[in-house]
């Protein structure tokens, strides 16, 4: 028996258990996470039943939400009465919207009070723009204050008011958003070039009368929007309805404060997914409302990639070249080594200090240079001496750099020697070796370096806060205007998204769902990014696989 | 110059080509001529003394014992001991009069006139066609006509246009090592040298690809100057019209090659070309 076990350990066989079993730990970890982030998160977006709930001081609708169970004396040390036999307890959070009615809009319910709630099927839920949900029976609809449908159809004929007034809502928005936004960057343009003339001295009567006829012209153009929009917000605030709360209360909602009404009761399994799939589109697609805790995240998707980019176009050429330097041309020494060992260990500086070299070294000093000399104008307002999207790209270019040059340099200490003797024998020189042949060679080792540096910037947070991101940012970094590329301004980023919900919210129950799902399109984010990454570089490595040999 | 070829170790080169007789009926040209060449890695001298002249267009061979210096030497004709950090270069070598370790000489030009193949087939990781024009590329000429024309006259030259006619665009990373090694010479007489430096160029080939390369070396001498080191002694006695035997950094003995293997002159040359050591 003991010789068995002596040979068995001899044969290996317990270490390759012992991998497999690590491997399938990994793995399981990988995998619960999501599915957790998944659960959690996008759970939220389906349209779950509304039950009646009888309280002794009015009846409320509610949806229900997490369960969970807790020690009954808790509860009995909160003043509640339980029965002395019992030890535990389930309770379950209802979330009962109607903020602006009964000021919250979640609360914990024992369980078996709502074990046999009705869900009656008549419950609207209203998704409002501005206080969350709102829960109710739907009693009419009014245009301009008089009544015009109750009853039965009431429903039917709101859905199609909605429909109008989300339109115009749609018009409102692509009017202040985009139009007016277009002509107000154009004026700050203006105002900038004038001081630039004044401080130059160059002001004369007919560049003022040029720029006076341009903001003239830009004033009309605004005032006939201010115009459109005024017509519009009449038109919009045209349709009310009015809904009872469950106790018999009725309140009237002007229809331009409402997203969508819908009827989780009534819905089947069909409308309840098609329900599901545009909330989630919302979700992807939409700008944040209600301090982030309603409506979608593209505004932090769409900065969290295009800085992922920046940083990649600008570490890559830097830590490329950084470590050609070191590998090829520096002589290898005592003082390459110390070099190198400093390279390594900047790799293991923690983050946060990175975002205060930012901010101390690109937002105040470099920002603050750059000020001075090219936008003169603006001052005392900085352009560039504030944090900003360049400023965040660069820092994580710095932060991710080592990781760069380490494996740039391992992808050409790998080329053979064979390789660069070949190619030197033909008559080229030393750099047009490199350029020719060996980069092209060690590309996929840069790949790999290029890799690493988005896995790790995409999901760094802490740097960040000091040197651009914000937690709502009017403006997406990349739009219509000139020069459409924005390096100075502020962005949103998932990762802060996360912390900025999650704890920074005033709502915290509504905000938890959102913090999840924001996760998980975080990591989903980062692993688009990387999966990109690495096909490009697999197929590098096809092209150049003569280092196998 | 004329002071070194009487040191023991060389060969006056008339005697040389009376030795030939009707193979070579005109006195050929010297290619290389190298005086008093001493090379050193750090402290250890790893080549004392070389003076030898190597005629033009035809086949020098070097033989002897791993470790006597002979691959040392042939890259110094081509300054590819330059990239060996610790080499430390005495004497003179010149190519056709010109001193190659001359400050003014230009290295990436001299290494253009002076090819060099090596022991492991080395193609780049591109296509065949673009390994060949490589040396083209590397000279700005990027023409497709010129690149076509001497893709092919290059690979025909090295005895490899029947195989990979049909697929110039594939990698060459595909070929078989004996097809690679033809395919680093064609890249390496695509640029026109004026000699090829073999450095034991079948050493890593199976018998029929060694073969061919052997042929091909004998279709070459015509255009071209070759050195060739190697550690089999047929095949230098095989291909080469001149044989220098080194031995622990030392040039033994250098004549035809006829005569250095039938009539040796040296003793420690007798002793390794009848196998008693090496």
């Amino acid at each position: 028996m003991k010789q068995n076990t002596v040979t068995w350990f001899k044969s290996g066989a317990p270490w390759v258990w012992g991998s497999a079993a690590t491997v399938s730990i990994s793995l399981l970890m990988v995998v619960s996470l999501l599915v957790m982030l998944a659960m959690r998160g996008f759970g939220h977006f389906w349209p779950s039943e509304v039950i009646e709930i009888e309280q002794p001081a009015g009846n409320t609708f509610g949806e229900r939400k997490q369960r969970e169970e807790v020690p009954a004396q808790r509860l009995r040390d909160m003043g509640m009465e339980l029965p002395e036999s019992v030890e535990f307890v389930a309770r379950r959070l209802m979330k009962t919207g109607n903020r602006d009615v009964t000021g919250q809009d979640f609360y914990w319910l024992l369980e078996k009070k709502i074990e046999n709630a009705k869900a009656p099927a008549e419950v609207v839920v209203l998704e409002r723009r501005e206080w969350g949900n709102f829960y109710g029976r739907l009693l009419s609809v009014k245009e301009a204050g008089e009544l015009v449908v109750s009853g039965d159809d009431t429903y039917a004929e709101l859905q199609k008011r909605l429909a109008r007034s989300d339109e115009l809502f749609g018009q409102i928005e692509e009017i202040e958003k985009h139009k007016i936004g277009a002509i107000n960057y154009s004026m700050e343009r203006l105002r900038l070039k004038r001081r630039a003339l004044e401080l130059k001295g160059a002001l004369d009567k007919a560049a003022e009368e040029k720029i006076r006829t341009k903001r003239d012209s830009l004033q009309k153009e605004y005032e006939s929007y201010q115009s459109e929009l005024q017509a519009l917000y009449r038109a919009i605030e045209r349709d009310s309805l009015v809904i009872e709360t469950a106790d018999g209360q009725p309140f009237e909602q002007p229809l331009r404060k409402i997203v969508r009404a819908y009827q989780p009761n009534k819905m089947s399994l069909i409308g309840k997914l098609g329900f599901y799939f545009e909330k989630l589109w919302e979700f992807v697609s939409d700008d944040p409302r209600e301090a982030n805790t309603e409506g979608g995240i593209f505004p932090a998707i769409f900065g969290t990639i295009m800085m992922v980019f920046l940083m990649s176009i600008l570490v890559t050429p830097l830590g490329v070249i950084a470590a050609i330097y070191l590998r090829e041309y520096a002589r290898q020494g005592f003082l390459t080594r110390v070099i190198r060992i400093a390279v390594n260990n900047l790799a293991g500086v923690p983050s946060i200090v990175y975002g205060i070299f930012g901010l101390g070294f690109f937002v105040y000093f470099l920002g603050g240079t750059i000020d001075q000399i090219f936008y003169p104008a603006a001052l005392p307002a900085p352009t560039f001496g504030t944090p900003g999207l360049m400023w965040a790209a660069l820092t994580l270019a710095i932060l991710t750099m080592p990781v760069v040059i380490v494996s740039t340099e391992e992808g050409l200490s790998r080329v053979p020697k064979a390789i660069r003797e070949g190619s030197l024998a033909l008559g080229a020189t030393k750099a047009e070796t490199l350029w020719r042949t060996v980069i092209p060679m060690a590309s996929p080792s840069i790949m790999t370096g290029m890799i690493l540096a988005i896995a790790r910037a995409a999901g760094e947070v802490a740097p960040l806060m000091l040197v651009g991101v914000v937690k709502l940012a009017p403006t997406l970094p990349l739009d219509g205007n000139y020069p459409f590329l924005h390096l100075d301004r502020k962005f949103m980023h998932l990762g802060f998204h996360i912390y900025d919900v999650g704890f920074q919210s005033p709502n915290v129950e509504a905000a938890r769902p959102l913090v999840y799902a924001t996760a998980l399109l975080l990591v989903v984010v980062i692993v688009v990014l990387n999966l990109a990454a690495i096909s490009i570089r697999n197929r590098l490595r096809e092209k150049y696989k003569a280092l196998e040999n | 110059m004329e002071n070194s070829q009487n040191k023991t170790h060389s060969i006056d080169l008339s005697n040389l080509n009376k030795a030939e007789g009707a193979a070579d009926k005109k006195a050929k040209k010297t290619c290389f001529t190298v005086s008093d060449l001493n090379l050193f890695y750090g402290e250890k001298q790893a080549l004392q003394t070389i003076n030898i002249e190597i005629p033009e267009k035809s086949v020098t061979a070097f033989i002897g014992p791993s470790g006597c210096g002979k691959s040392t030497l042939l890259r110094c004709f081509n300054r590819m001991n330059d990239l060996v950090d610790s080499a430390r270069i005495e004497g003179q070598i010149l190519l056709d009069g010109e001193d190659i370790y001359a400050k003014q000489m230009n290295v990436a030009d001299l290494r253009r006139r002076v090819g060099m193949v090596f022991q492991k087939p080395n193609p780049f990781p591109k296509s065949i066609y673009e390994n060949v024009a490589y040396g083209l590329r590397i000279q700005g000429v990027n023409g497709r006509h010129v690149l076509d024309e001497v893709v092919e006259k290059s690979l025909k030259g090295a005895a490899l246009w029947n195989e990979v006619k049909d697929r110039l665009q594939d990698s060459a990373l595909g070929l078989s090592g004996g097809q690679q090694q033809r395919l680093v010479i064609a890249r390496a007489i695509a640029i026109q040298p004026e000699v090829i430096l073999l450095d034991e160029p079948a050493s890593a080939l199976d018998p029929i690809s060694t073969l061919k390369i052997e042929e091909l070396i004998n279709d070459l001498k015509d255009d071209y100057t070759i050195l060739i080191v190697t550690h089999n002694m047929q095949q230098a006695a095989r291909v080469s019209d001149h044989t220098a035997f080194m031995y622990m950094g030392d040039l033994i003995e250098f004549g035809a090659t006829n005569q250095l293997f039938t009539n040796p002159s040296k003793k420690k040359t007798e002793d390794y070309i009848t196998g008693r050591y090496g």
